[in-house]
C-alpha cells in the first residue's frame, strides 16, 4: 500500500530507506534506560513466549528513542531473541511505530467517513498550509510539527477528530484550527 | 447534557459513566460491582457454581456477540474442547478492544468510563471457560484507555480479585492489557491472535477455529468488550431479565449504538435491542440542521449503505438490519443528510480499505487500491463511462470467499451498495468528466470487453 492516510511518516515524507532491513539509521547505538529495562523484564512475565512481548517492547523503544531506528530494531531483536528482519517486518505492518524522527507535536488527522462528513480533509489541508505548506509526514523546519493523516480514531462523535502524540482532541474545524495549533506551541 | 437513552429507560451498560471518578474500583464496589464475581468464587467449593452453570446462563440469555458478527456468545464458548480432548493445553480468553471500524466508538466509552465492568465480565467468562490468563487487546490509538485499564487491573490485583487463589477460592487468574500498534485488521479475531503473538496481523485460514487452536496453538475464545460487559449483567440479574430487552428471542439485551455523521447530537446511546432507527435518530436530535435524510450506514463502514426509504421502519437489531439487506455490525450508525456527496463518501471509505488491507490475499491487496483509484478518478471528473461497470466487475471478484477473511467483503459492500442505490450521482460525476473516453459507448456485457477496459485502466 503506497501513500495515503496513516502511511508511516518516513514514507509520506519520501525519505529513503537504508540498511539491510530497510530501517533508517539513528547514527548511534541505542539501549534502554534502567527504568525501561525494568518495564521490559516485567512484560516478559506476562506472556508464555518472548515473541509476544514484541509490540509492547516496540512501544517502550518508541518511548525511549522517539522512533524506531535501525539500531532500535537491532536492539529489540537482541532483547527478544528474534531476527532484526522479523522485528522490522512487524514494525512496518503497524502504522503507529514511527520509522523516522517526528516533530515535537505529531498531529494525526482522522479523515475516515464520519470525520470526512464533517470536512476533515479541508481542515487537514488547511493545517498543513498554516504550518508552512508541509507535505503529509513532513516535519516543520523548526522541528515542532509533523502532520499526518490517519484512519478512524474511534472518536466519530467528536468529528473532525485529531490526536496529538498520545492525546485526543475533539471537533477541530477550520474555525478553531489556529487556536488549536496555538495551544500546542 | 441530554440523556443518552430513551425517556423512562434505565441504562445498564452506561449506568455508571457519568459518576464522578467512575473508573475507580471503590466506586464500582460501592455500586455493587464484583458481587457476581465474588458470588461465583464463593460457590466453587460448595459446588453451587460450576463453569457450565455460567455458560448455561449466558446461553439462556440469548446474548449475541456485540463485535459485529452477532454470533451467539454462549454457543461460541461451548466450542472449546473439553479437558479430556485438549489435554494439558491452557484455554485463553481474549477481549477484543481493537475498536477500529469507522463509525464505532462504543467500546471506548466503556473502557475509559467503566473499565471494571469489562474486567468483571472477563473474570466471569474466564471461570466459565477454565481460563488462567486472560488478555485484553486494545488498539494502539487508545493510549488513555490503555492507561485506565492498566490502572483498573492493578486495583483488581490489589483487592485480591485477580492473582493466585482469588478470594481463597483456589482459583488462579491473571489478566494482562496488551496494546496494539495501529492496524484495523487486528480486530479480525485470528489477526488479533497473530498480533498478540508478536507477529504481523495476518488473519489465519480457518479451520482450525480459535476455539480449537487459537493463540499459542491453544483453545481461545475472542469476545468483544460490550459482549463481556453483558456477561457481567447476565450474572448479576439473570437471563430472564436480559431477555426482557429486545423484539424477539433472537435479538436480546440492552445495546449500545454509536451515532455519528449528520445528526444534531452524535454520541453513544443505550437502548433496548431492536429500537426503531427513527427513534434512535430522534434521540440524537434528528438530522443536522433539520435537513432531509439521504443515506444511512447502519453497522460501521463495512455494512451496505441504505437509503432513507429503506430505514423508515427498520428495527435496529441483528435480524432487523439483515432484513433490510445490510448488517447491524458494530451498531455504528453513520447518518448522511441530503447535502452528502455519495460518490465522495464511497471514495473516502474505499481509501480506508485500500490502506488497511493486510496484503495477504491478491483479490484484496490488489482490488482495494483499484477500487479507490477508480472511485477517485470518478469523483475528480476524470472518470470514464465504463468505470461504474468496471467497479462492480472488480468488486464482484473480491468477495464471497475469495480471500482468507471477510475484510474484502467489507471493502466491497459500500462500493456495490453505493453504486446500486445512488447510481445517478455517480453518472453525474461522469457526465462532468472532460475525458474523450466519455464518448465511447459502454460495453453491453461480456467479460472480455470489461477485461480489456480493465487492462487499459491499469496503465492509465
Amino acid at each position: 500500500m503506497s501513500g495515503g492516510a496513516g502511511t508511516p511518516v518516513s514514507e509520506q515524507a519520501g525519505l529513503p530507506r537504508v540498511g539491510e532491513h530497510g530501517a533508517l539509521s539513528a547514527g548511534k547505538a541505542v539501549a534502554f534506560s534502567p527504568k525501561a529495562l525494568a518495564r521490559f523484564e516485567k512484560l516478559l512475565t506476562r506472556y508464555p513466549t518472548k515473541q509476544a512481548a514484541l509490540l509492547p517492547t516496540l512501544w517502550i523503544a518508541q518511548g525511549e528513542f522517539g522512533w524506531i531506528s535501525r539500531e532500535a530494531v537491532d536492539y529489540v531483536a537482541g532483547l527478544l531473541g528474534l531476527s532484526p528482519a522479523f522485528v522490522w517486518g512487524v514494525t512496518t505492518f503497524y502504522t503507529m511505530y514511527n520509522r523516522a524522527p517526528v516533530g515535537k507535536h505529531l498531529i494525526q488527522f482522522c479523515t475516515s467517513i464520519s470525520c470526512h462528513l464533517a470536512g476533515a480533509e479541508e481542515v487537514f489541508a488547511e493545517c498543513r498550509k498554516i504550518l508552512g505548506d508541509l507535505k503529509p509526514g513532513e516535519t516543520s523546519a523548526d522541528g515542532r510539527f509533523t502532520v499526518i493523516e490517519v484512519e478512524c480514531l474511534a472518536q466519530c462523535d467528536k468529528a473532525p477528530a485529531v490526536m496529538v502524540n498520545d492525546d485526543d482532541f475533539a471537533i477541530i474545524t477550520k474555525d478553531n484550527l489556529q487556536k488549536f495549533l496555538g495551544g500546542l506551541r | 447534557m441530554s440523556e443518552m437513552w430513551p425517556a423512562g429507560y434505565v441504562p445498564v451498560l452506561l449506568a455508571r459513566i457519568s459518576r464522578p471518578d467512575s473508573p475507580a474500583i471503590d466506586g464500582y464496589l460501592a455500586d455493587g460491582g464484583y458481587a457476581s464475581w465474588k458470588k461465583v468464587l464463593a460457590g466453587i467449593a460448595t459446588g453451587e457454581w460450576t463453569p457450565s452453570k455460567v455458560t448455561d446462563l449466558v446461553k439462556a440469555s440469548g446474548l449475541r456477540g456485540r463485535g459485529g458478527a452477532g454470533f451467539p456468545c454462549g454457543l461460541k464458548w461451548t466450542f472449546v474442547p473439553p479437558k479430556e480432548k485438549r489435554g494439558n493445553k491452557p484455554v485463553y480468553l481474549l477481549c477484543n478492544a481493537d475498536e477500529s471500524e469507522p463509525g464505532t466508538f462504543k467500546d471506548r466509552v466503556l473502557i475509559e468510563k467503566d473499565p471494571h465492568q469489562i474486567l468483571e465480565g472477563m473474570m466471569l467468562a474466564s471461570f466459565a471457560l477454565g481460563v488462567r490468563h486472560a488478555y485484553l487487546y486494545i488498539r494502539g490509538e487508545m493510549v488513555h484507555g490503555a492507561e485506565v485499564l492498566n490502572a483498573a487491573v492493578d486495583e483488581a490485583y490489589a483487592k485480591g480479585l485477580l492473582g493466585k487463589n482469588v478470594q481463597g477460592s483456589g482459583l488462579d487468574l491473571d489478566l494482562t492489557i496488551h496494546r496494539g500498534g495501529g492496524a484495523y485488521i487486528c480486530g479480525e479475531e485470528t489477526a488479533l491472535i497473530e498480533s498478540l503473538e508478536g507477529k504481523r496481523g495476518h488473519p489465519r485460514i480457518k479451520p482450525p477455529f480459535p476455539a480449537v487452536s487459537g493463540v499459542w496453538a491453544s483453545p481461545t475464545v475472542v469476545n468483544n468488550v460490550e459482549t463481556l460487559c453483558c456477561v457481567k449483567h447476565i450474572l448479576d440479574r439473570g437471563p430472564d431479565w436480559f431477555r426482557t430487552y429486545g423484539r424477539n428471542e433472537k435479538n436480546t439485551g440492552p445495546k449500545l449504538f454509536c451515532i455519528s455523521g449528520h445528526v444534531e447530537r452524535p454520541g453513544v446511546y443505550e437502548a433496548p435491542m431492536g429500537i426503531p432507527f427513527l427513534e434512535l435518530l430522534a434521540l440524537a436530535g434528528g438530522v443536522k440542521g433539520g435537513r432531509k435524510l439521504k443515506a444511512v450506514i447502519p453497522g460501521g463502514s463495512s455494512a451496505p449503505m441504505l437509503t432513507a426509504e429503506e430505514v423508515q421502519s427498520m428495527p435496529l437489531d441483528f435480524d432487523g438490519v439483515a432484513a433490510a439487506k445490510s448488517m447491524l455490525g458494530s451498531a455504528a450508525i453513520i447518518v448522511m443528510d441530503e447535502t452528502t456527496d455519495i460518490p465522495k463518501a464511497v471514495a473516502n471509505i474505499s481509501k480506508f480499505y485500500a490502506h488497511e488491507s493486510c496484503g495477504q490475499c491478491t483479490p484484496c491487496r490488489e482490488g482495494t487500491p483499484w477500487l479507490n483509484k477508480m472511485l477517485k478518478r470518478v469523483v475528480n471528473g476524470q472518470g470514464k463511462r465504463q468505470d461504474l461497470d468496471l467497479l462492480v466487475q472488480v468488486a464482484s471478484q473480491m468477495g464471497n470467499g475469495m480471500t482468507i477473511c471477510v475484510f474484502s467483503d467489507a471493502a466491497i459492500a459500500p462500493v456495490l451498495s453505493g453504486i446500486a442505490k445512488f447510481r445517478p450521482e455517480f453518472e453525474a460525476c461522469l457526465a462532468k468528466a472532460a475525458s474523450p473516453d466519455f464518448a465511447l459507448t459502454a460495453p453491453s456485457d461480456g467479460t472480455e470487453k470489461v477485461a480489456g477496459r480493465m487492462a487499459e485502466g491499469i496503465h492509465s
